[in-house]
């Protein structure tokens, strides 16, 4: 028999359910795996050992009773910018290395909830800033693909951990892409739902207006079935719409005949790698071929994106991150007075890049600059928003690369922030129009590099991008190809 | 529009960060850098788009205003760095 951590939230579950495997077993075989392996990819953060275990044995109690449901005794990685009561909870930042919540994200209560199981915290850009997870403060992850290449961001612990069978299934953030691009650059599914969708109460700040959290998942199945664990109304998140939550599981295998897929002609051409042009090519031909109807659409501030981006970004960023102060909670350092003490604090705190994206912001927002810089972006943004919502007319979802190119070196963009922003071009467009994506794996590079596919649906249509992402992967093998670890 | 060392220097006194002699030469050049990319948002004609600085369509979220328990005063002090008397301890201000 394959081991069980190698399994899937969908596979697993139901020899769970049957009592053919407990809890505590796949619990206890993936605490040793990443014991033994991780090291060599550093996906892991911190590893809860003892808490995983009470939960895994909690899970064997209530399958036992009959009270289980679709995650229980699931093992899961969570992304180390969700909060998690009495477990360190740092966003990859020395000012929050020894920080241990003392309440859970409405995300990881649901969680709780349905009786999954917690592994640890996986790494992460520091404060989800970044496209490659090289700006932890506790070092880079490393894609189990390749180890010498990036495992994308900000959400590179969860994607790898995912791909290199670390966890069954993880949760992720996503602010400009960062649920997306990793997922592609490691081969999994990852899926950002609708701005609103879930709550983002216990979701450390990056962008608020931008944030989402979603699932990163071995297959479309398990991404649909995390999702329904976390989706819906919070009291606690005043942005979290009271819309009811469809049963994603449902569109699932259902035919995609004459489904409409728009093909934004801006995201193909210049500045796009050609292995993966022809790898999403290769893509919308199995649609064709399973009755999809392609159409070229035309989203054409798609150009402006990644500058009213880091605009509104880094304002929001520069705002929410004012809140470390060294008072609190977190890292404190000493000085003659409380003026020095913050910017000691914060200096020694932060690093380099969560400092420049501050200092971007502060500089966007200060007197005289406000008008030149960030409500000319929000009026960016808007169109931005209208373009879909036109191509959203013509078309059901949208299909699109997620990256311009596959994973690249580590190290090869920490110099430049600027390339490094630069390659978020295809899934910041998402979060700035609040509309939810899906990465879906549907090839390789010729280094072995994987490649995904994106879905872009107009709000709150994450049943339909469920479904397309569903036949695709059902039409294709990628999702079962394992990277050799 | 582009950032003199001293208005960097400006900058990183209202962020609250203090930045090292070659750190204040190396962010000088990285944001303008960045700032002369996001330029070209200048060059697209906005004329009476209204800003969207939220997506979703709630306007107000009301509850009715009810007591609930918050955070324990134990529990939000515990990862506090100073503490005294059931509160935040700062350095001396006055």
């Amino acid at each position: 028999m394959e081991p069980l951590y190698r399994l899937s939230i969908s596979r697993l579950a139901p020899l769970l359910a049957r009592g053919e495997v407990s809890p505590v077993e796949v619990t206890a075989q993936l605490l040793e795996r990443i014991q033994e392996r991780d090291r060599e990819l550093n996906t892991y953060l911190t590893v809860d050992e003892p808490g995983a275990l009470a939960q895994a044995r909690e899970a064997a109690a209530r399958l036992d009773r009959g009270e289980a449901g679709p995650l229980t005794g699931i093992p899961l990685a969570l992304k180390d910018v969700l909060v998690t009561r009495n477990l360190r909870t740092t966003c990859a930042s020395r000012i929050l290395e020894n920080f241990i919540p003392p309440y859970d994200a409405t995300v990881c209560g649901r969680l709780r909830q349905a009786g999954a199981v917690f592994l640890g915290k996986v790494n992460m850009d520091e404060f989800a800033m970044g496209s490659s997870t090289e700006n932890s403060a506790f070092g880079p992850t490393h894609n189990p693909w390749h180890r010498d290449y990036i495992p994308g961001g900000s959400s590179g612990g969860s994607a790898a951990a995912v791909a290199a069978d670390l966890c069954i299934a993880s949760l992720g953030s996503d602010t400009g892409g960062s649920i997306r691009q990793p997922a592609s650059h490691c081969g999994v599914v990852g899926l950002k739902p609708t701005y609103g969708r879930v709550s983002r109460y216990g979701l450390v700040a990056y962008a608020s207006s931008l944030d989402q959290i979603g699932p990163l998942t071995k297959e479309v199945r398990d991404a649909a079935l995390l999702l329904q664990a976390i989706a819906g109304h919070d009291s606690r998140d005043s942005t979290s719409v009271p819309y009811p939550v469809p049963d994603y599981q449902e569109a699932l295998g259902q035919e995609i005949r004459g489904l409409k897929l728009g093909v934004p002609r801006e995201y193909f051409g210049h500045g796009l790698d050609p292995e993966v042009e022809a790898v999403v090519q290769g893509a919308l031909k199995t649609y064709a071929s399973l009755g999809a109807e392609l159409l070229e659409v035309s989203l054409p501030h798609t150009e402006y994106a990644v500058a009213a981006y880091y605009v509104v970004a880094v304002a929001e960023a520069s705002s929410n991150l004012a809140r470390y102060d060294g008072v609190k909670y977190g890292l404190r350092a000493e000085g003659r007075n409380l003026l020095e003490m913050y910017a000691q604090t914060r200096t020694g705190g932060f690093g380099a890049e969560v400092r420049r994206r501050i200092m971007l912001g502060t500089y966007a927002l200060s007197a005289g600059y406000y008008e030149a810089y960030y409500r000319k972006a929000l009026q960016v943004r808007a169109l931005i928003r209208r373009d879909f919502e036109a191509a959203f007319e013509q078309c059901d979802l949208l299909a699109a690369p997620v990256s311009p190119t596959p994973a690249f070196r580590l190290g090869e963009k920490v110099a430049d922030p600027l390339t490094m922003y630069l390659s978020d071009i295809f899934t910041i467009s998402a979060n700035l129009s609040g509309i939810p994506g899906i990465s879906v794996p549907c090839g390789f590079s010729s280094l072995g590099l994987p490649i995904g596919l994106q879905l872009l649906g107009p709000p709150f249509g994450e049943a339909v991008l469920l479904k397309a992402a569903y036949a695709l992967e059902q039409a294709t093998d990628f999702h079962r190809r394992k990277p050799d670890f | 529009m582009a950032l003199t060392r001293e208005e960097v220097l400006h900058v990183a006194e209202l962020a609250r960060l203090s930045l090292g002699p070659q750190e204040i030469e190396l962010f000088t050049r990285q944001l303008n850098d960045i700032l002369a990319y996001v330029e070209k948002l200048q060059a697209l004609d906005t004329e009476g788009v209204s800003p969207m600085a939220h997506v979703v369509p709630v306007a107000n979220a009301f509850r009715e205003d009810e007591v609930l328990p918050g955070l324990p005063r134990e529990l939000t002090l515990e990862n506090a760095p100073a503490r005294e008397e059931g509160s935040f301890l700062v350095p001396r201000v006055i």
